[in-house]
Parts: structure tokens; C-alpha cells; sequence
């Protein structure tokens, strides 16, 4: 799960990271009072769950309160197209209106999982304020991985070398460490998945203040975080994904118009190869679980036919714990809810497999079978001709 | 033989009066698994399908039916407590079907296991099956698979159904199945399997399946290039997948370069691994090799 960038910065500085003095508007009028209590000058920065902002346009400086009423206005209620939306973007609800800051030298730091050390590393670079991505495949050697060990912590040896590795002087070095030593107590104490500071900025005055806040949380420990959960901005979010993701079904639009109902992540994966090589292209991932009922198979289609693009719907299952019988009931009963008539093509092996396909065959479903994933390609290539 | 599992096996099943435990226990023994225990904290005393001792906990268990493998299938905020008791009390081998454990609790439980003498299997798989030995430590379907002489591997777990099936419906038995498991840290790597079914006698093919999201798939081609000498059938899915997607699994995300699949299948083709084209083509690939070897 996500936050914006105003929610991640709260969370900083009740771990003492020093952030730009602000506040978060939600009015045309919330931003024009920000800027005056700021003086007048500001930073007005679109609040989305999106990097890129500052490309894409959406981070201006104003001079005057009446400048930052009018920013706000022309962002509020639009959409953010960035390099990391797709081509509709991410609607705009917020604005964060902030001081300038002093900058003279812009850093990087972030900590997330390496799964080839099986635990957390903290990131750092001298290049901040770029795209981090670009500095990682052109310049490597420019940015510096620490492993910490999960039962240790982190040390104040690495955070020392971190400090020199970005020749930070004794004056800087202080404030950088105890923002590093802060960014894992946020990182393990929230469960995150990722928590980034880009640029992390040294001012004239040698303060270390996080300009930028990144903040993801990790989804499988939303359980022990229901203050963090609160948090969630669905708008930000896919309609069919929040809707999937509500019911517990992993879901994810893609562009094609092949809409698929799988059992199990792999398979589903399998699944979408396997369309793309019939030459078509799949609406969705959509792995509807194991533990799946009638009711939750019947929402898991639901949203396939929910989706304009979908103009046939390919079903992949391999009965397991979810048996073939209780799949094809939740089809028939999402299909005839509502009244569609789209090409279905079934593939279904395993568990009931027999009453799975003889439920199917007695409804009034347009209903091809596939027994292997080789006929269920050629169906799909024949229902889209 | 197979690997981890064999007619020895004595299966202990954590959370054995839950939905899932006492049901897949169940499906267990009936394919012929030797189930000797269970455990559920506050439990003890009660007998499972009225043959199955539960235990309030895992040492307890070790102590009286001499289990020597755990399958777990407690719930996720449990999880990490399950596996460390089996651990701590000596279980050689153990299996959490769990999905949905935090990452960074897995982050310290295999830092525990790595000074123990235990091999954990997951979290987030299907489990293992030696069809040969009859038994099965999973959710796995028990009736696809078929006795024979293909190793399999996987991280998921209907995809790795999907394979067995396409093998068994060719005649083409499996000396084992493994699934490690879907999530960015688990207990068991590629490598450790590859090695395993490189070391048994009774396996002559070992059919790879990997996705997108990390680089295991790439520790797996350099281990295949410098140890592995059996022929290595590989399908890697995902190709289709956007970047920055999860696709299901938490560590099926592309989240650079080397995560992609096109990365990963150059790899395994560098490393001499027959690449299987589509996941259609599972047992047709497998077939040809085995063909190929007389």
C-alpha cells in the first residue's frame, strides 16, 4: 500500500527526520492560506501515488499567496499523467504547499528488501534529485548498498561509512546519521516495503532535511498496522484493482480485451503467456485464490465483465482446494446477474472437474471447452476472429 | 528415492484442527502419507480422524511419535512462531503453506534456521510429493501426479500442477515435485532443489519452472552451468507482465531489468537449459529430451 508523500512526511518527523515547515490543502483557498502563513513563497507539490511529479508538471513554485490559490486551482480536480501512470493518470485531491528550501547538495537514501540477502538494505547516493533509476543503469559505482542485519540492526559503523562514502563533513554527518537511524526504526517499526527520500537535501546552514517522502507499506502486515490502513487513498488507486482488492482477489488491468479468471498466481501468469501467443491480449491478471467460494468466484468474474475492454473471457482452473463445481457455479451466477453474453472459453481440470463442466454445459452460456492449454489458445484465437 | 521425502517420513501437521489443516491432513493420508501427529496449542489430548494424537506443542509431538517433518498451516500472524518451535524442537524439515507471512519476519526466522540443521520449505508454496514413497506434505492434488523419474520445481502452485499434469498425461512419472514457494523471502532456493535432484540416483530430468520478479532464476543458470549435469527442461512465465505490477505472488513484481523474463530465459539458455516455449508445452518439452536421452 502506498502513501502520499504529505502522509509519509507526518510519519518522518514523529521519528525526528526534519521536513519543509507546510501543509496540506485540499481547497484552492487551504493553499492560498498555506502560502501566506509561509510568507507567500512556496512549493506547490500535486499530491498523487505516482513519481515523476516533477517532469509531468506537477510541482511549481509560486511568489504570492494569490499564486498558489491559483496553482492549486489548475491542479485540484485533474489528472497527473507521469512516466509511472499510464495514459489517463492519477486524479489530483490534494496539494502540498511547503517552504522553499535552501539547497546545496541533494542526496538519495532509501531502504527496502534485497531478496538475494534476504533481509533489509539502505541505499544511499551523492546523485540526489535525479531519476534513480537512470544513476543505477548508467552510473552504479554512484550508488552505495548496505545489508543490515535483521538482529542487529543498524550499526553505527555502516552509518559512519555510509556518511563518508557521500563525503559529508563533520558538521553534516551528524543530522544525516541520525536521519538514516531514523529511516530504519520507520522502516521496521511499519513494516514498509519501500521508504524512500529523493533528494534528501543538505541547506545552506548545514541542515539535513527530507524534501521528498516516499512510503510503502508491505500488504501482508497491514494486519498489525490498522492506523496505517486507515490511510489507504483508494481514488489513487484502479477502480476494478480497489474493488478486486477489497474482496481479497489479486487483480491486475492490463490493455488487451482476452478477460481471464484464473486459480493460483503462476498459472495466471501462465495464462496470460499463453493468450499473448494465441496473439491476443489479456484484459486482466486475475488469480481468484484457493479459498474461493461460489460468491467470491461470482465477484472475481464480476469485475472481468465489469471491464469495456473485455470482449471474451477465458476461465483457467485447476481444481484444488477450489473445486471445478463451486468455479462454474460462480460463473453461471456473475454471467447471468448480469445478462451477459460473451464468448466463454473454459479450460478446467482437476477436483469435480466432470460436475464443473456439466453446470456450465445446462446453462445459457456461450461456452467453448478446452482440455488443454493448446485448444484453449486455438478457442481464443477463434472467439476474437 | 526423490528428494525430502521417502517411506520414513513421519508427518507432524502444525494447526491440524483448522479449516485447511485438518482438511489437507486428511487429503494426506488418504493418498497414503504417514501422518503420526498434529499440533494445536490448547488442544492436546484429542485425537485426529480418530487415529492422528494432537499435541499442545511441537516438542511434545518430536518426544512421543518421533516426527521428523512439519507441515505448517497456521495463520500468517502465526506463522513465524510455528516455524521457530519446529525448529527449535528438531525438525529436520518443515513446509509452511502459510500465505500472507510479513516479509520482514521471514527475514529473521531464516536467519534462525541457518544455525539449525532444518531445511524449510515456503512460506507461501504447495509444499513437496514423492508420488514413489506415497507421500505428500502439501495442497497439492495427489491423484495427477504419477510415479516416474522427472524432478519438478516450482514457486507456485497450480502452475506446477499444470506441469505434472501435462507430464503424467504423456506416461512421464515425477521422482518429485517441489513448490518453494512465491514470496520475495523463503526458506529454500532453486539452487538448493537443483542440487538435490543433481545428488538423487532416481532422477534423470529436472523441469524448471520460474516468473518474473527477483534473480533467482539467474542463481538457478549458474548453478546449472557449473553443477548440474541432468538435463534441465525451463519455462519461465511472466513475459507479458507489465513492470511494477504485482502479478499475484509478492515477489512477482519487475522491478528491474534482470526481473524480466526475457533476462531470465537468456540465462537458462546460456547455462544449456532447454527453454520450454510456451506453458503449453511442458510435457511436449520434456517428452523430446527424454527422447533425445534413449
Amino acid at each position: 500500500m502506498k502513501l502520499h508523500e504529505y502522509q509519509a512526511k507526518e510519519i518522518f518527523a514523529c521519528y525526528g527526520i526534519p521536513v519543509p515547515r507546510g501543509s496540506v490543502a485540499a481547497t484552492a483557498g487551504e493553499a492560498r492560506q498555506a502560502a501566506a502563513d509561509l510568507g507567500g513563497q512556496a512549493v506547490v507539490k500535486a499530491q498523487v501515488h505516482a513519481g515523476g511529479r516533477g517532469k509531468a508538471g506537477g510541482i511549481k513554485v509560486v511568489r504570492s499567496p494569490e499564486e498558489a490559490e491559483q496553482t492549486a486551482r489548475e491542479f485540484l480536480g485533474q489528472n497527473l499523467v507521469t512516466h509511472q501512470t499510464d495514459a489517463r493518470g492519477v486524479p489530483v485531491n490534494s496539494v502540498l504547499v511547503e517552504e522553499l528550501a535552501d539547497i546545496r547538495r541533494e542526496l538519495y537514501v532509501a531502504l527496502t528488501i534485497d531478496r538475494g540477502f534476504r533481509g533489509p538494505v539502505l541505499l544511499v547516493s551523492a546523485a540526489g534529485g535525479m531519476d534513480i533509476e537512470e544513476v543505477a543503469a548508467t552510473n552504479p559505482q554512484d550508488i552505495h548498498t548496505e545489508p543490515i542485519e535483521p538482529v542487529l540492526g543498524l550499526m553505527p559503523y555502516q552509518t559512519r561509512r555510509l556518511a563518508a562514502r557521500l563525503n559529508l563533513e563533520p558538521a553534516q554527518a551528524r543530522p544525516a546519521i541520525q536521519v538514516l537511524n531514523a529511516l530504519y526504526r520507520i522502516f521496521t517499526e511499519n513494516d514498509c516495503s519501500l521508504v524512500e527520500i529523493n533528494p534528501l537535501i543538505i541547506t545552506g546552514d548545514d541542515r539535513v532535511v527530507a524534501l521528498d517522502a516516499k512510503l510503502d507499506l508491505e500488504d501482508d502486515s497491514l494486519f498489525r498496522h490498522a492506523d496505517l490502513g486507515e490511510l489507504r487513498d483508494r481514488s489513487q488507486e484502479d477502480a476494478l484493482e480497489a474493488e478486486a482488492a477489497d474482496q481479497d482477489i489479486a487483480y491486475v488491468n492490463l490493455e488487451g480485451s482476452v478477460g481471464c479468471l484464473v486459480n493460483g498466481a503462476g498459472l495466471a501468469m501462465a495464462t496470460l503467456d499463453v493468450t499473448n501467443a494465441a496473439g491476443a491480449a489479456p484484459a486482466n491478471f486475475l488469480d481468484v485464490g484457493g479459498g474461493a467460494d461460489e460468491e467470491k468466484v461470482a465477484s472475481a468474474v464480476s469485475i472481468i465483465l465489469s471491464d469495456p475492454k473485455v470482449n471474451r473471457v477465458l476461465v483457467n482452473i485447476f481444481g484444488g482446494i477450489l473445486r471445478c463445481d463451486i468455479a462454474a457455479r460462480g460463473i453461471v451466477l456473475a454471467f447471468e446477474r448480469q445478462g451477459a453474453t460473451l464468448p466463454l472459453i473454459v479450460r478446467m481440470l482437476g477436483t469435480n472437474v466432470v460436475e464443473g463442466k456439466e453446470i456450465l454445459q445446462a446453462s445459457s452460456l456461450n461456452v467453448t471447452f478446452a482440455d488443454t492449454l493448446t485448444e484453449a489458445a486455438a478457442a481464443i484465437r477463434q472467439a476474437g476472429g | 528415492m526423490g528428494i525430502l521425502l521417502n517411506e520414513e517420513s513421519r508427518i507432524l501437521v502444525q494447526g491440524i484442527t483448522g479449516r485447511e489443516g485438518s482438511f489437507h491432513a486428511r487429503a494426506g493420508m488418504a493418498y497414503g502419507t504417514n501422518v503420526v501427529a498434529g499440533v494445536t496449542p490448547g488442544r492436546g489430548g484429542q485425537l485426529f480422524e480418530e487415529q492422528v494424537p494432537v499435541f499442545d506443542s511441537v516438542a511434545q509431538a518430536v518426544a512421543e511419535t518421533a516426527a521428523n517433518v512439519s507441515l505448517i498451516f497456521v495463520p500468517p500472524p502465526f506463522a513465524p512462531d510455528a516455524i521457530a518451535e519446529a525448529a527449535d524442537a528438531g525438525v529436520p524439515l518443515i513446509a509452511c503453506i502459510t500465505e500472507g507471512v510479513p516479509v520482514q519476519d521471514m527475514a529473521r526466522i531464516v536467519r534462525y534456521i541457518d544455525h539449525k540443521p532444518v531445511r524449510l520449505i515456503g512460506p507461501n508454496c504447495p509444499g513437496m510429493i514423492n508420488p514413489g514413497a506415497r507421500c505428500k506434505v502439501g495442497i497439492m492434488p495427489g491423484d495427477i501426479h504419477l510415479p516416474g523419474r522427472v524432478g519438478v520445481v516450482s514457486r507456485s502452485g497450480t502452475l506446477t500442477y499444470e506441469a505434472v499434469a501435462q507430464l503424467t498425461h504423456r506416461g512421464i512419472g515425477q521422482s518429485s515435485c517441489v513448490g518453494i514457494g512465491g514470496d520475495p523471502i523463503i526458506g529454500t532456493s532453486f539452487v538448493d532443489i537443483l542440487r538435490l535432484y543433481e545428488a538423487d540416483p532416481d532422477t534423470d530430468l529436472i523441469v524448471f519452472i520460474g516468473e518474473i520478479g527477483g534473480t533467482m532464476e539467474q542463481e538457478a543458470a549458474a548453478c546449472i552451468k557449473a553443477e548440474i549435469s541432468k538435463p534441465v527442461c525451463t519455462l519461465i512465465v511472466g513475459a507479458t507482465a507489465p513492470p511494477g505490477k504485482r502479478m499475484g505472488h509478492a515477489g512477482a513484481i519487475i522491478t528491474g531489468d534482470s526481473a524480466r523474463a526475457e533476462a531470465k530465459i537468456a540465462a537458462m539458455r546460456d547455462a544449456g537449459a532447454h527453454i520450454i516455449p510456451t506453458p503449453a508445452d511442458i510435457g511436449a518439452t520434456a517428452e523430446a529430451v527424454l527422447g533425445e536421452m534413449g
